[in-house]
C-alpha cells in the first residue's frame, strides 16, 4: 500500500511540472508583445514599457525566468497583479474561501440529489419513475448553468423573496448558487448511480443475500448500494474540478466574490500575472484533489492496489 | 438494418433529431423568417412584452427578441461545429499516430495530454482565450483546442485495442504497409466511438462557447448571440424576463438535442459503450 501510494504521489510530480511549464508559456504565446498589450490602455512611452519588462523580469534569459517562476510558485509567490499592484497570492487568498465554500456546497447538492435520484430510478427500473428521473437528469446535463441561475433568481429572489439574488456573505447567499452549480454534477451522478446500481443488483452476492431471506431494504443498502457507490467515488475528484471551473460562471451570475470573478476580471483587464496565478492555482488544486481521491479509493478498495 | 433505420427506431435519437432539425431549419432560414433586423435598435419600443407586435418581446434597446433568437441559432450551431471540427481534426490524428506507433512517441504524447487534462472543465478554454484575447473567433479556437486532449485520448484507446486484432497481424504478415493498415483496419474501429463523442461534444462546445460569451469573453455587442443575450437580459430580469428566457431555452434545447442524439448513436453504433 505504501509503495502504491508513493508511486502514485511521484507520478504527480511531472504533471505539476508540466502544468507550471504550460502556465509559464502563456505569456510567450500571446500574439504580439504582452507588455504592450498590458499597457495599451494607459501609456506607450518606451521608458514605461522597458520598466514593466524589467518588473516582470522579461529582460532575463528565458530559462532563468522559468526557474524564477517555479521557485516563486513553490514558495507561494505568484508575482504581482499589474492592475491592483498587489501580490497575486494575496488576491487568491482573499477569494479562495468563497469559491471553496461554493464548490463544497454544490458537491453536497450534487450527491444529496444525484444518489437518491439514481437509486430510485434503478430500483423502479423501466417504470414511469425511472423514466421521469432519467428525463430530469438529461435536462440537468443539458441546462446551461447561467440560465438556471437566472431562473432561480427570478423565482426565488424576485418573486418569492426567499433568498438574496446577488452577493456573498452568509448561508442564505449560498443556497441559490450552490443549487445552480451542483445541478449538472447531480445529473451526472444520478445517471452513474443508476447504471452502477443496476449492475450490482444483478450480481450473485445480491441474489445470495435475497435467497438468505434478507429484507429488501437491507439488501439494497448494505449489499448493493455500498458496492454501487465505489465507481461514484472515482468521479468525485473529476466532478470537483468541474465544480471549481464551473464556479467561474456561477459567481458571475450571482455577482459573488471568488476565484472565478477574479480570473474573468483578469482576462478582461489583460492582467496576465493574475490570470496565470489563478490558472496555476486551480490546476494544482485539481491535480492534488484527484491524488487524494485516488489514494483514499485505494485504501477503500484493495483490488485497485493489487489488481 | 442500416444505421438510419435503427436510429429511426430509437425514441431518444428520434426526438433529438427532430429538435436539431428544427433548430437547423431556424438557423438556415433566420434571415427570411425574422420579422425584424436583429441588431436594429428602436429605443421607443424598448422592453415590450411578448405579443402580436413583438412575438417574444423586445429588449432594452428595442431590438426584436424573436429575430435575435433566430439569428442566435445560426451563431451557436456554427460555433459548435467549428470548435468540434478543430478538436477532431487535431485530436484524432494525434491519437491515431500515438496509439499505432506506441513506444517513446506515445509516451511523450501521453505526458503532454496528462498535463493538458490537469486543467479542469472550462479552465483550459479560459486560459487560451486570455492568451488570444476575447472575441467569438477566439472562443471557437479556445473551445476547440481545449477539447483536443479528450479526443486524442479517446482515439488512442480505440487504436490500442484495434491494433491487437488478429486481422491486423494477418495484414501485416501479408505485407501491408502501415498507412494501408491504419486506413483499412484501424480507422473503421475508431469511427463509431468518435462519432458518438463528437455528437455529445457538440453540445458541450455550444454550452462552453455560450458560457464564455455570457462572461463577456466571446461575442461582442450588438451580435445576436445567445450567451451574450442572457448576460444582457440579466440586468432586466425583474422588468423583462423574456430577454433572457428565450435565448436560454434555445441553448438548452440545442444541447438537449445533441445529448439525445449522441446517446441514441451510442446505443445504435456501439452497445458496448456505456456511461
Amino acid at each position: 500500500m505504501l509503495t502504491w501510494s508513493a508511486r502514485r504521489i511521484l507520478a504527480v510530480v511531472p504533471v505539476l511540472f508540466g502544468v507550471t511549464l504550460a502556465v509559464f508559456s502563456m505569456l510567450f504565446l500571446v500574439p504580439g508583445d504582452p507588455v504592450k498589450i498590458m499597457l495599451a490602455e494607459f501609456v506607450t512611452n518606451p521608458d514605461q514599457v522597458a520598466q514593466m519588462r524589467a518588473q516582470l523580469h522579461l529582460d532575463e534569459p528565458i530559462l532563468q525566468q522559468y526557474a524564477r517562476f517555479v521557485t516563486g510558485a513553490v514558495r507561494g509567490d505568484l508575482g504581482t497583479s499589474i492592475r491592483s499592484r498587489r501580490p497575486v497570492t494575496t488576491e487568491i487568498g482573499e477569494n479562495l474561501a468563497s469559491t471553496a465554500q461554493l464548490a463544497l456546497a454544490a458537491m453536497v447538492v450534487a450527491v444529496g440529489l444525484g444518489v437518491p435520484l439514481g437509486l430510485v430510478a434503478a430500483l423502479s427500473r423501466s417504470s414511469w419513475l425511472d423514466v421521469a428521473s432519467m428525463a430530469a437528469a438529461l435536462l440537468g446535463v443539458s441546462m446551461p448553468s447561467f440560465w438556471l441561475g437566472l431562473l432561480l433568481i427570478f423565482v426565488f429572489s424576485l418573486h418569492l423573496a426567499w433568498f438574496p439574488a446577488t452577493g456573498g456573505g452568509d448561508l442564505r447567499h449560498l443556497v441559490l448558487p450552490a443549487i445552480t452549480l451542483g445541478m449538472i454534477a447531480a445529473a451526472i451522478i444520478a445517471r452513474l448511480t443508476r447504471s452502477s446500481m443496476l449492475e450490482v443488483l444483478g450480481q450473485d452476492y445480491v441474489r445470495t443475500a435475497r435467497a438468505k431471506g434478507l429484507g429488501g431494504f437491507s439488501v439494497v443498502v448494505r449489499h448493493a448500494l455500498k458496492n454501487a457507490l465505489i465507481p461514484i467515488i472515482t468521479i468525485f475528484g473529476l466532478q470537483f474540478g468541474n465544480l471549481l471551473a464551473g464556479a467561474v460562471i456561477v459567481e458571475t451570475v450571482f455577482s459573488r466574490p471568488g476565484l472565478g470573478r477574479l480570473i474573468v476580471g483578469g482576462i478582461l483587464n489583460k492582467d496576465f500575472p493574475l490570470v496565470q496565478g489563478v490558472v496555476l492555482f486551480v490546476a494544482t488544486a485539481y491535480v492534488l484533489i484527484n491524488l487524494l481521491v485516488d489514494v483514499a479509493y485505494a485504501y477503500a478498495d484493495p483490488r485497485i492496489r493489487f489488481g | 438494418m442500416d444505421l438510419a433505420q435503427r436510429l429511426a427506431r430509437h425514441r431518444g435519437a428520434l426526438v433529438g433529431l427532430v429538435i436539431l432539425g428544427g433548430l437547423a431549419l431556424m438557423a438556415v432560414t433566420a434571415p427570411w423568417l425574422s420579422p425584424r433586423d436583429p441588431i436594429r435598435t428602436a429605443p421607443r419600443a424598448a422592453l415590450q412584452p411578448p405579443g402580436s407586435t413583438y412575438w417574444l418581446g423586445s429588449d432594452q434597446l428595442g431590438r426584436d427578441v424573436a429575430s435575435r433568437v433566430l439569428h442566435g441559432a445560426r451563431i451557436s450551431l456554427t460555433v459548435g461545429l467549428i470548435s468540434v471540427t478543430i478538436a477532431v481534426a487535431l485530436g484524432a490524428p494525434i491519437g491515431l499516430v500515438a496509439g499505432f506507433y506506441g513506444g517513446r512517441l506515445d509516451g511523450f504524447v501521453m505526458r503532454v495530454l496528462d498535463v493538458l487534462l490537469a486543467f479542469p472543465g472550462i479552465l483550459l478554454a479560459l486560459a487560451i482565450v486570455s492568451v488570444l484575447s476575447p472575441g467569438l473567433t477566439n472562443v471557437m479556437i479556445a473551445v476547440g483546442l481545449s477539447a483536443v486532449p479528450a479526443y486524442a485520448r479517446l482515439v488512442r484507446g480505440s487504436v490500442l485495442s484495434a491494433r491487437e486484432n488478429l486481422y491486423v497481424e494477418a495484414a501485416r504478415a501479408l505485407g501491408s504497409r502501415d498507412p494501408s493498415i491504419l486506413a483499412r483496419y484501424i480507422l473503421p474501429n475508431v469511427v463509431a466511438p468518435l462519432v458518438v463523442t463528437a455528437t455529445l461534444g457538440l453540445g458541450t462546445a455550444i454550452l462552453a462557447s455560450a458560457a464564455l460569451s455570457f462572461l463577456g469573453l466571446g461575442s461582442q455587442p450588438p451580435q445576436a448571440e445567445w450567451g451574450r443575450m442572457l448576460a444582457e437580459g440579466r440586468d432586466y430580469l425583474r422588468e423583462a424576463w423574456w430577454i433572457s428566457t428565450f435565448p436560454g431555452l434555445g441553448i438548452m434545447l440545442t444541447v438537449l438535442g445533441m445529448n439525445l442524439l449522441g446517446d441514441g448513436l451510442r446505443d445504435v453504433l456501439d452497445p458496448r459503450l456505456k456511461v
